[in-house]
């Protein structure tokens, strides 16, 4: 990789030794993806739960984290992902306190390093929106995939080291997505039929994300008329980034950078797949129903915005959800805020639900949890969670979201 | 029988040798594997029920989530990682957690490396070199 004046002093430690081991790791992944320099970054989002980072990761953390103030200290605003614990709630989860013991051990760590705790996979939505052009290092796919797409940023899949290095070094190789050359269209998309609830939305992002399935490949869909909310985005995108392992979509007339198809494909355009109805219904078929029962029903993955949260109150409101099941929503802290002081969240612990903050479902030790509340057959609104789940033992169900209300309230699934 | 040579990209990590654990699926650490007990989880996976532990781990290509970066190096750090890694093709979470974890990890091989590599082979990784070898 060729490096400037300014990281080749960064490598001989002048900045530091977090800063001297950062961009040797990153120059290690620059050369594996033929990277040819480093481009500057605007922003961090930062993705490291505890029960990925282990003992082991956090015990790394804490020793970069030991270095004077202006060694450890990052270069660009570094924002943090979902937490593995919310410390308001996890005793009544049944998660035990050695994972918030250690949880609190990694949010020392990283507020040494002057990173802002907002544990939240929605920043796009919520707390720095990137904006178009800019370079940026996120980690969740769910988020890069929103940032590149939608918001037109830039940036690959960074995962938690990864991210970290490019917060302490205040940049990232130039590789995929940073390329134009990486955000070009190889995949074609028609949809017939426009998805109307967001779990249709994130069923459409699950079948093209089996339908493309690398991280190299820019899927292109065509057909979709007006542009979705927000919250279609997010669950589109956040399910063909968990599906495909795909970082960046386009989709024409309403995406920044396909105003039309000649923007996006260079040379012959590759033949397009139809997508309607049937095979939405054939990807919620594939999940079954809960007819003899739900244990649990999840609102999270990615974490919900306070429009999502308005809608599950408005649904909520004067109903109760039935003893055998258990109901979570998971936000940011921010949100939670928001939801506490509009009432939102007082709407939905009434009819019995459990409103999370800072964490998300999957990434709080789900397996351990579901083992001690009994929870098995889960029903949720969210593509990339039943996706994601069924590794951690459960029985994963996709439904929209006022199915999932109506079957948390009868304690089980109907036709 | 001779050993078997197969080119790739120039990887990450150190040579390694040891017996090879190949599907022709793709890999997640977060949604395939039981990391505490060091085998394969996730029903529909090919190898739900194998140990992963020590072996050569083929697969086809890197999905899912940004967690498996952290998870290699925690995974290496109990004993209970792969030996090496073997992909088509990698995504940059897969190398970032290399790299963290040192793991030896190569992709982009002559060939479809989950249909050259057999189940229990002998395999020599040389992520320095860009090759691996199938030892006969």
């Amino acid at each position: 990789m060729r490096l400037t004046d300014y990281e080749q002093a960064m490598l001989a430690g002048k900045f530091g030794e977090p800063r001297r081991r950062a961009l040797e790791q990153q120059i290690k992944v620059g050369r594996f993806f033929d990277a040819e320099d480093f481009v500057e970054i605007a922003q961090v989002h930062l993705m490291a739960d505890t029960e990925s980072l282990g003992e082991a990761g956090v015990a790394w953390l804490e020793e970069l984290a030991s270095f004077p103030e202006e060694e450890r200290k990052v270069r660009v605003p570094t924002v943090t992902d979902p937490r593995g614990v919310d410390f308001d709630a996890y005793k009544r989860l049944g998660q035990q306190d050695a994972w918030a013991a250690l949880e609190q051990r990694a949010i020392d760590a990283f507020t040494a390093m002057h990173f802002l705790m907002t544990d939240t996979c929605i920043n796009y939505q919520t707390i720095f929106p990137p904006a178009f052009g800019e370079h940026v290092a996120f980690g969740d796919t769910g988020s890069t995939i929103y940032a590149n797409s939608v918001c037109g940023a830039r940036s690959n899949f960074e995962g938690g080291p990864s991210a970290l290095a490019a917060a302490l070094t205040g940049r990232t190789p130039r590789y995929g997505a940073h390329l134009d050359s990486g955000r070009k269209g190889t995949h074609r998309f028609v949809v017939k039929d426009r998805p109307k609830t967001l779990s249709d939305w994130g069923a459409l992002g699950g079948v093209v994300g089996r339908a493309t399935g690398s991280y190299w490949t820019v899927p292109v869909l065509e057909g979709i008329e007006g542009a979705p909310t927000s919250d279609e985005l997010k669950h589109f995108g956040a399910a063909l980034a968990s599906y495909g392992s795909v970082p960046l979509f386009h989709m024409i007339g309403v995406t920044p950078e396909a105003h039309d198809r000649g923007d996006v494909f260079d040379g012959p355009m590759p033949d397009p797949k139809t997508i309607g109805q049937a095979d939405i219904d054939t990807f919620y078929e594939g999940f079954g129903l809960h007819e003899d029962g739900v244990d649990v029903v999840v609102f999270a993955a990615p974490q919900q915005s306070l429009v999502e949260m308005q809608a599950l109150a408005g649904l909520l409101k004067g109903r109760k959800i039935s003893d055998r099941t258990t109901l979570i929503a998971a936000t940011s802290p921010e949100i939670k805020s928001a939801c506490d002081r509009l009432g939102l969240t007082a709407t939905i612990e009434e009819a019995g639900g459990i409103v999370l903050k800072g964490v998300c479902f999957y990434q709080m030790y789900a397996r351990e949890i579901g083992e001690a509340n009994g929870w098995k057959r889960l029903l949720t609104n969210s593509a990339k969670l039943a996706n994601i789940i069924a590794g951690y033992g459960y029985e994963p169900v996709l439904a929209p979201m006022g199915k999932c209300i109506d079957a948390a309230c009868a304690g089980r699934m109907s036709k | 029988m001779s050993d078997r040579i197969v080119k790739a990209h120039v990887g990450i990590g150190s040579p390694v040798t040891a017996t090879a654990l190949v599907a022709s699926d793709d890999f997640s650490a977060r949604y395939d594997l039981d990391r505490l007990e060091g085998v394969f989880s996730r029903p529909a996976h090919k190898l739900c029920g194998e140990s992963y532990v020590d072996k050569i781990l083929v697969l086809n290509t890197a999905k899912g989530g940004v967690a498996t970066a952290w998870m290699l190096y925690e995974m290496k750090s109990r004993g209970m990682a792969p030996a090496a890694l073997l992909l088509n093709a990698a995504n940059p979470i897969m190398a970032q957690g290399a790299a963290l974890a040192d793991l030896p990890f190569m992709d982009r091989f002559e060939t479809d490396i989950t249909a050259a590599i057999k189940n229990g082979d002998r395999v020599t990784v040389d992520p320095v070199a860009g090759t691996v070898t199938i030892h006969g």
